[in-house]
């Protein structure tokens, strides 16, 4: 095979790879972004969970948290990876003895980075919790709000903008996370780099071109991110 | 006096009945306890005294392995801060921007990208390795996880370092000229155990990380822990070699961070009377 030149390896189409991972750059964001929100909703539940009054309550997201920012993602994707399906199996049997069970890598991928994801974002909400000031529940109650009121009008929006900073750091190391998913076989960034990499026996270019996307995209996320501050900002000055 | 000091803040009572939150707690701590009680059955019911008299001492050297790694790749990752952390508080923009850049793509690249980077990227340049002289580190797998560590956690401790001597006032530098002291003595005398309490708990953290982290050195062919709970999964599809290295690495973890929480209390006795 002749040597090819750089620009043809980095051509789109079919000579060339970088159709190949500009697709699997779009895998990658459309993985942390289905992540996003159901951490986020969890993170949120096991924060409060913490915060309560209840000691079985916050004994409950402790556990949680405990187990998953101590196992390493690698080991918990594993776990879920390869014992889903038997843990499925044996339940399955109980109904339909021939059916058998294939774990999505996608969806595997997207459940353990919610748990990882959650587990951090739970210890930002709760230090954000603890940043609201009494008063806030107390000025609510004497309005006569419910609970739930005061949570969503009262609570929430300040919440959200103390908490913005830290989530923006656990979308990052999420965004990051992703690439461990690349080892169970989804197509994502790394994935395709590595193909064309084995395929055309140039690993240090097509590592490196992961690697940039990677940073294109925390560079992206940055822009986003002050974007929104920004607006957060507005919103809190025309109060 | 006497009488504010009587009032005392008591906690709450506590709710009686069963409150909707109790109800909701003791539900999930159920489902932990059944999980765990689960765990525990599966490993007694799946107890293979040949899986484990031949598993166990692969573990053992495993474990070694990990924490060899770790272990070089902080010390190294530390001495490497250093310099970068100069570069990030030096006034030279060219410094400065050299060390941004270089925190910036450490901190910004996932490690898996970083190790692949060093293990398959550098590996494919053998012939140039090997005039320099150079492929001996190169072609070991292990050498090649140390050097991605080493180079991604010297990112992270010279933000840390950087963050923790910012931290302490400027006017322990003034004070410390105004008596005569050199900028080294300073550092080492007045600003390096002031800064070191807060950055105690950042290291600690950035420990706990790396162990977690070392885990991805399996992908590259290096038997450490997880490498062995791989091999053993792919000799024996038996899922208890996960759940195994799963509670060696919690076990570890949370001694560590126990252990932090410990030294950071002792440390700053002085500081709280």
């Amino acid at each position: 095979m002749p040597s090819q030149s750089i620009w043809t390896l980095l051509s789109w189409g079919p000579d060339g790879w970088l159709d190949d991972i500009a697709y699997g750059a779009v895998v990658t964001v459309t993985l942390a972004l289905a992540t996003l929100p159901i951490g986020l909703a969890i993170g949120f539940f096991i924060a409060l969970g913490k915060q309560s009054e209840e000691p079985s309550l916050r004994l409950a997201a402790n556990v949680y948290t405990t187990i998953f920012r101590g196992l390493p993602e690698l080991v918990t994707l594993f776990l879920f990876f390869f014992g889903m399906p038997i843990l499925l199996q044996h339940l399955i049997r109980y109904f339909r003895p021939e059916a058998t069970i294939d774990v999505n890598g996608f969806v595997a991928g997207m459940i353990v980075l919610a748990l990882i994801f959650s587990s951090y974002a739970s210890e930002v909400f709760l230090s954000a919790f603890r940043a609201i000031p009494k008063g806030q529940y107390e000025g609510s109650y004497a309005l006569g709000l419910s609970n739930w009121q005061t949570m969503r009008k009262v609570i929430l929006p300040q919440l959200l903008r103390i908490a913005f900073p830290g989530l923006e750091n656990c979308w990052l190391s999420l965004l990051k996370d992703t690439s461990l998913v690349s080892i169970v076989g989804l197509a994502e960034t790394l994935r395709n780099a590595g193909v064309a990499a084995r395929v055309t026996k140039h690993s240090f270019l097509f590592y490196s071109v992961a690697a940039l996307v990677f940073l294109v995209l925390a560079v992206l996320s940055s822009f986003a991110t002050s974007a929104i501050l920004r607006s957060l900002g507005k919103r809190e000055a025309q109060r | 006096m006497s009488v504010t000091a009587t009032i005392v803040e008591r906690p709450p009572p506590q709710a009686r009945g069963w409150p909707r939150s109790r109800l909701i707690g003791y539900a999930l701590v159920g489902v932990w306890f059944a999980f765990g009680l689960g765990i525990v059955a599966y490993l007694v019911f799946a107890w293979n005294a040949e899986f484990f008299a031949k598993y166990a001492p692969a573990y053992l050297k495993g474990l070694g392995v990990t924490l060899s790694l770790v272990a070089i790749s902080m010390v190294l990752g530390a001495v490497l801060s250093i310099p970068v952390a100069y570069g990030r508080m030096s006034k030279n923009h060219f410094l400065s921007g050299l060390a941004y850049c270089y925190v910036y793509f450490f901190r910004g690249t996932p490690l898996l990208v970083q190790t692949f980077l060093v293990y398959y990227g550098l590996g494919s340049f053998r012939p140039e390795l090997q005039t320099v002289g150079l492929w001996w580190f190169f072609r070991e797998a292990f050498y090649c996880g140390v050097f991605a560590f080493a180079l991604n956690t010297a990112a992270y401790q010279a933000e840390i370092l950087r963050g923790a001597i910012e931290s302490v006032p400027r006017g322990q530098w003034e004070g410390a000229a105004s008596l005569g002291l050199h900028k080294l003595q300073t550092l080492r005398k007045i600003i390096l155990p002031q800064a070191l309490i807060v950055a105690l708990r950042p290291y600690g953290n950035e420990l706990i990380l790396m162990i977690k982290a070392s885990a991805i050195v399996a992908i590259i062919t290096v038997y450490d822990l997880m490498g062995q709970a791989k091999l053993a999964f792919a000799n024996s599809f038996d899922i208890q070699a996960y759940i195994w290295v799963a509670v060696v690495y919690l076990v570890i973890v949370e001694i560590l961070r126990h252990a932090v929480e410990w030294i950071e209390r002792r440390i700053t006795i002085h500081l709280h009377r």
